[in-house]
């Protein structure tokens, strides 16, 4: 019975990754999309927030977001992994249910 | 696996909706089976017939019909909110005494229902919004 | 088909978006399909459940006054999250006493509204099947 936490908003523009994280339970997943990848940015204001969630969560980003903002994989916090469209949908059916923190 | 997808919000303005086409495709693609795709709130502007954008640009109504064309896929506008933000088809039209209608081919109004319908139907649901 | 958790999630305010308004719709549509409906307020999302809502002076609908209908809907699991209450400077006290009759114990009044932690709504949140957001 686990959940998939989909935020697609920038962590500076809304409080949608704080409330994810506040309200995720361990060992459930957060996969990042739209705006929400640069939330992924290593030196950030909100890097020690994703270390530690990375504690908690297995952490995914959009790829084809990622390049669509010329966010450098380089750049991210070590452990996120990306994935593209098609690893979306698998993570959806391995994951019972899906919230989206818009 | 059967999912339901919900968009909340209308072309252009959010990337919802292409978020949710390029999703939609991807579930295709995996020979998964999509129950319907309900728009709602200012999801129902994906449902104009009357978008004309620029030539280098995506044309979301017209790629959204295809898809549903090309996999048979359901296209709902909520009945509700695609009345108060005036998307009509030409019976709604009709009903209310307005001189034209304006939804495109491949998209139906429907009510609510058939959102919690879908929930129920599907085994995964996802909301794509802003 | 068993019936499966319905859970909606607000967390937006009222009146300034449409989002609050048209999500009631969408419970009060659901309910009528006997599964099982659970709402959620979380951050702004709070601000929907305050008293004495007066919209007459910005000329839009008030919607406020449904919620008092949730009961009769059989929608009673309503559960708000302290910490956004909290940070807001409100009180369970702020809010509409929504109330149902409980058919199981005499049709006795019971509160609808739960305030939770963020711990017991992350786990309220794991139980569901369906999750709807607006």
């Amino acid at each position: 019975m686990s959940v998939l936490h989909i935020v697609n908003k920038s962590p500076y523009e809304r409080n949608s990754f704080d409330t994810c994280l506040r309200l995720a339970k361990a060992d459930s997943a957060i996969l990042l999309i739209e705006d929400g990848i640069y939330a992924v940015q290593k030196n950030s204001a909100t890097s020690s927030k994703m270390e530690q969630a990375l504690g908690n969560h297995p952490v995914y980003a959009l790829q084809p977001d990622l390049q669509a903002r010329g966010v450098n994989p380089d750049n991210m916090i070590d452990g996120i992994s990306l994935v593209d469209y098609d690893g979306f949908v698998k993570l959806t059916t391995e994951y019972d249910r899906l919230q989206s923190w818009l | 696996m059967k999912f339901a997808i919900l968009v909340n919000e209308g072309p252009y303005t959010h990337q919802a909706s292409d978020s949710a086409y390029n999703f939609t495709a991807a579930v295709l693609r995996a020979g998964h089976e999509i129950v319907r795709v309900f728009f709602y709130h200012d999801g129902v502007y994906n449902g104009t017939r009357l978008s004309v954008p620029p030539q280098d640009d995506r044309n979301v109504s017209d790629r959204w019909a295809a898809l549903a064309q090309q996999h048979e896929v359901e296209l709902i506008l909520c009945v509700a909110a695609a009345q108060r933000r005036g998307l009509l088809d030409d019976d709604e039209a009709k009903r209310a005494g307005k001189d034209s209608s304006n939804m495109a081919e491949g998209f139906q109004i429907s009510g609510l229902g058939q959102l919690i319908d879908a929930g129920i139907q599907a085994d995964r649901l996802i909301v794509f919004g802003d | 088909m068993a019936s499966k958790k319905f859970l909606y999630i607000n967390r937006r305010a009222p009146h300034g978006s449409i989002y609050a308004h048209e999500s009631l719709e969408v419970v009060l549509i659901g309910a009528a399909f006997e599964q099982a409906v659970t709402l959620a307020f979380i951050d702004d999302g709070v601000y929907q459940l305050m008293q004495n809502q007066d919209t007459g002076g910005i000329g839009v609908k008030n919607f406020a006054p449904t919620f008092r209908a949730l009961g009769d809907y059989d929608v009673n699991q309503i559960y708000v999250e302290q910490e956004s209450l909290e940070l807001r400077g409100l009180s369970k006290d702020d809010l509409i006493p929504l109330t149902y009759e409980d058919e199981d114990d005499d049709w006795a009044e019971k509160d609808s509204i739960h305030v939770v932690s963020s711990a017991e709504l992350a786990d309220i949140i794991e139980q569901q099947d369906v999750i709807l957001n607006f």
